[in-house]
């Protein structure tokens, strides 16, 4: 045990001498975080809006009337008939249509409920959702002036519809991103540099050559990463929380236990790696190649898998980052728990499994 | 007949701050001469062999190298001079073809030249066979004889070469001088800088630098007569010995 | 607890490393591998070192066999790889500390074996490995090697790219080191390191040449050799390659070594044959053959 925390010491010292590995480990995940969450911007203002009022009273009046008031929207155009949305989209100049339903006063008082259509143009995805956020916004504001001091509580529904790209990302769909492209970067392609390092050195051979056994170099080479990752989800759910006031809906020590899961198997990666690579040039290549483009392009951070092609959609599932994205989608923006993510869960665990034992197999003892 | 001096260099400094790498050194070199350049490692050797070949500027003194200024003619050295270090030499996945054609394309020779040099070169090594390989696969002492012929390939006044020969067997290392004596006697100038003290002994000048200033001057020799020693090892370990003291 | 290897031989895809490698260094002994780059020694190291397995053949470390016995000869045994393996980002003192803790040991209590060694690098204790000088580093790397008292040292050129003064000191430091009892194997491609061993094994291209004491290689040296010194010293060598009764010509330094065909001859003769081919200065003295004449020899 005593050889085991000299062995993790040295690890600590190895990082945090160097400053390059403690840039990617601490300065990228919050510049990745600052630059996604800036470039995507929900500020909108004075949108132009299209109005299909099929009902026309006096409660749609007011509702458009404070709609038009804000500064956030401009009514462009009334619209006559269904068949005219795609006709106003298609110009260009709306960005969302609300579409009021027939008698909207008189279900509103009857059934006390009503509906409103929100149609949104989601070429845009960051700007449809806002739009839809700030309209809800204005319709709860009414409902609330309106039911003041009335026992019966009516409600409006609003029903949202996006075109042109069913698959909303929400604005803070970036986190569970990011958070995934960082901890597989920091976990994997750490560890299979500072193992490659060690042999590029030829401090391995000595390792190799002394009472430590292979698996204690291994852990030994994981365990100050499992911590400096665990440190950095920490970081990220932070400033996404503090400064993109993005809610976390499901439990944290459900979010915490889900990412520890994903930086093992990202280590298991990383060693996995450091038992091809000879060098810590092709340990990089091999971890940007092979583990980075497939999280940013199949994982469905940036392009929905559902839109993908048939054979990239198969090869998706074999991605252990596509997984652990649906798994804290979950948990931070739906709230669910276990009972709807076990699935997931225990695709990772089967995938870390498998690559541990893999890099078991594989890692040598000797240097052939 | 007294031939002429191909270096010289006069009261030579590079200083980085307050730390003086290169110290005054003063040294001729004469047309056809071996010229050792000794040292331990961090005595200097590096830093002034970077500014007899134009790629440091001095910080202060005079030197003149092929009879052009190392402050003013840079280029028209590097145009006079060959360079073969043990650490870089020709590419590996060249063959030894590919590589005589660019070694002599970035001198500027002509297409015909480098016909003529490189089937000349290739006779004179014995590598017929085996011209069309990669670098990479040749043994270790083939690799320095070609590259040795390569940085002699547009006929430099000077060749430099960075520890010619440390850790080939003791065949090809005499092979390799009998190249060294062969370039010399045409005229060649080699210097040579090494901390291995027994390539000194081929030498037919040394010089042996410790921290920055040259302490020793002399033929091999002369050396061991003034030191009372056997061996060119043995003058060093004196010097460096008594520098401690 | 000395070292045997018997028909050792390893290749990698097609190139052979060694061929048939046999030889045994006794308990307490200085043993040498005198060769070239590529001449197998790294192989052999790492043979003995457990990390590579031999294609054929045994070999035994302390009485362990090296591929069934690894684990007990990777607790015994010191070794020092070709490059001065250390971890360049941490300290002189740390770099020590490292290595004693994973050999379950520490500095103190060992301290006596390394303190010769380490006392001259102690001044520089919080300095990193990387901004050490070769000699240093060297000693430093001998330290780690040596922290867990091994009984068998294995030594991957210790001495190249090292400044001569360090080469002295260090091989001052493995001769009070071998009167301890440790084994030492060491290998070298400097043949003038070769006197300084009990025994070597001179290898070229994965073969052994001969194995013996360096007087009894040197004895066996089977021609008288002749300093031969001459103005130029190209002219000389082509003029004597030319000479009927040459055996072999080689530069050694400021002369050349002459051996002749004939078992013994007048060196008037020989000096008249250089004066006729226009060289002046002429020095022709019988010298005494050292190693790198035997290796010539012997890898003809």
């Amino acid at each position: 045990m005593k050889r085991f925390i000299g062995f993790i010491k040295k690890e600590f010292y190895h990082i945090f001498r160097d400053r390059r590995s403690l840039f990617i480990l601490f300065g990228m995940p919050i510049a990745q975080i600052l630059l996604f969450g800036f470039a995507i911007t929900n500020e909108i203002n004075n949108v132009d809006i299209a109005i299909l009022d099929h009902s026309k009273d006096a409660t749609t009046e007011e509702i458009i009337n404070k709609i038009s008031a804000s500064k956030y929207f401009t009514i462009n155009q009334m619209i006559a008939r269904e068949a005219d949305i795609e006709t106003a989209f298609k110009k260009g100049k709306i960005k969302a249509v609300l579409n009021f339903e027939k008698d909207f006063s008189k279900n509103l008082i009857k059934e006390q409920k009503a509906t409103i259509q929100i149609i949104t143009d989601a070429t845009d995805p960051n700007t449809a959702n806002s739009i839809t956020n700030y309209i809800n916004a204005i319709l709860q504001n009414y409902q609330q002036s309106k039911n003041k001091g009335i026992v019966v509580e009516y409600q409006i529904i609003p029903q949202t519809r996006m075109v042109y790209n069913p698959e909303l990302k929400s604005v803070f769909m970036f986190v569970p991103g990011v958070m995934t492209i960082i901890l597989m970067l920091v976990s994997a392609m750490m560890t299979s540099i500072s193992i490659t390092r060690e042999k590029e050195l030829g401090t391995m051979e000595i390792l190799l050559v002394s009472p430590l056994k292979p698996f204690q170099v291994i852990i030994g080479k994981v365990v100050p990463y499992i911590f400096l990752s665990v440190i950095n989800a920490a970081v990220i759910v932070l400033l996404s929380i503090f400064i993109f006031k993005m809610p976390v809906q499901g439990s944290l020590f459900l979010l915490g236990a889900e990412s520890v899961l994903f930086i093992i198997t990202s280590l298991a990666l990383g060693i996995l790696i450091s038992t091809i690579a000879e060098t810590q040039q092709s340990a990089m290549m091999i971890s940007l190649m092979g583990l980075m483009l497939p999280v940013i392009l199949l994982s469905g951070f940036i392009f929905p898998i559902t839109s993908m092609a048939a054979p990239l959609q198969i090869i998706s599932h074999i991605i252990p980052a596509k997984w652990f994205i649906i798994i804290i989608k979950g948990i931070m923006l739906k709230g669910v728990g276990m009972a709807y993510i076990w699935k997931e869960t225990l695709i990772l665990i089967g995938m870390t499994i498998f690559f541990i034992g893999l890099s078991v197999k594989k890692y040598k003892i000797r240097l052939e | 007949m007294k031939k002429e001096n191909v270096i010289v260099a006069e009261e030579l400094t590079k200083a980085f701050g307050d730390f003086k790498a290169v110290n005054a050194i003063s040294f001729e070199v004469k047309k056809g001469e071996i010229f050792g350049f000794l040292g331990a490692n961090g005595a200097g050797k590096t830093t002034a062999m970077k500014m007899l070949i134009g790629i440091s500027k001095p910080s202060s003194g005079k030197a003149k190298v092929a009879g052009f200024d190392v402050y003013t003619q840079t280029e028209s050295i590097k145009k006079n001079i060959g360079y073969m270090s043990q650490k870089f030499a020709l590419y590996d996945d060249l063959t030894v073809k590919e590589n005589i054609t660019f070694f002599g394309g970035i001198y500027g020779l002509s297409r015909a030249k480098i016909k003529e040099k490189r089937e000349q070169l290739i006779s004179e090594l014995g590598l017929e066979g085996i011209s069309n390989k990669l670098v990479g696969s040749l043994p270790l002492g083939w690799k320095q004889k070609l590259s040795f012929s390569v940085s002699l390939i547009h006929e430099p006044k000077i060749v430099f070469l960075d520890e010619p020969t440390g850790g080939v067997d003791p065949i090809t290392r005499r092979q390799f001088w009998e190249m060294i004596y062969k370039a010399a006697d045409q005229g060649t100038t080699i210097f040579v800088t090494t901390h291995y003290m027994d390539e000194a002994e081929y030498c037919d000048r040394v010089s042996i630098m410790v921290e920055g200033k040259i302490e020793a001057l002399d033929t091999p020799k002369k050396l061991k007569e003034q030191f009372k020693v056997a061996s060119m090892n043995d003058v060093f370990l004196k010097l460096a010995r008594n520098i401690e003291l | 607890m000395g070292i045997s290897l018997s028909n050792i031989s390893k290749s990698y895809k097609k190139v052979k490393a060694v061929q048939d490698i046999s030889f045994d260094v006794n308990p307490g002994e200085l043993f040498g591998l005198i060769g070239p780059d590529g001449a197998g020694k790294t192989t052999i190291f790492r043979i003995l070192t457990t990390l590579l397995i031999p294609d054929d053949g045994t070999a035994s470390v302390a009485g362990f066999d090296v591929v069934k016995d690894y684990k007990a000869i990777r607790n015994s045994v010191g070794y020092m790889p070709g490059r001065f393996s250390l971890y360049q980002d941490l300290t002189v003192e740390e770099n020590l500390t490292f290595f004693a803790t994973i050999f379950g040991t520490t500095i103190e209590e060992n301290y006596d074996l390394i303190e010769d060694i380490y006392v001259q690098i102690e001044p520089f204790k919080d300095r990193r490995a990387g901004k050490l000088s070769g000699g240093m580093k060297q000693k430093l790397a001998l330290c780690c090697a040596l922290i867990h008292k091994p009984k068998v040292l294995f030594l991957d050129e210790p001495t190249t790219g090292v400044d001569p003064v360090s080469r002295k000191e260090f091989w001052e430091m493995l001769k009070r080191l071998q009167k301890k009892g440790i084994t030492i194997l060491v290998s070298t491609p400097y043949m003038d390191e070769a006197a300084l061993c009990d025994r070597i094994a001179l290898i070229q291209d994965g073969e052994i040449l001969e194995i013996d004491t360096p007087e009894a290689i040197v004895n066996k040296f089977p021609k008288t050799i002749y300093n031969v010194g001459a103005d130029n010293m190209y002219k000389l060598i082509q003029t004597l390659k030319g000479y009927k009764h040459l055996y072999s010509v080689f530069p050694f330094g400021e002369f050349v070594h002459y051996t002749d065909k004939r078992d013994s001859f007048e060196t008037a003769e020989l000096k008249s044959y250089l004066e006729n081919a226009g060289l002046i200065d002429i020095s022709i003295d019988a010298t005494q053959p050292n190693i790198e004449d035997a290796f010539m020899e012997l890898a003809k």
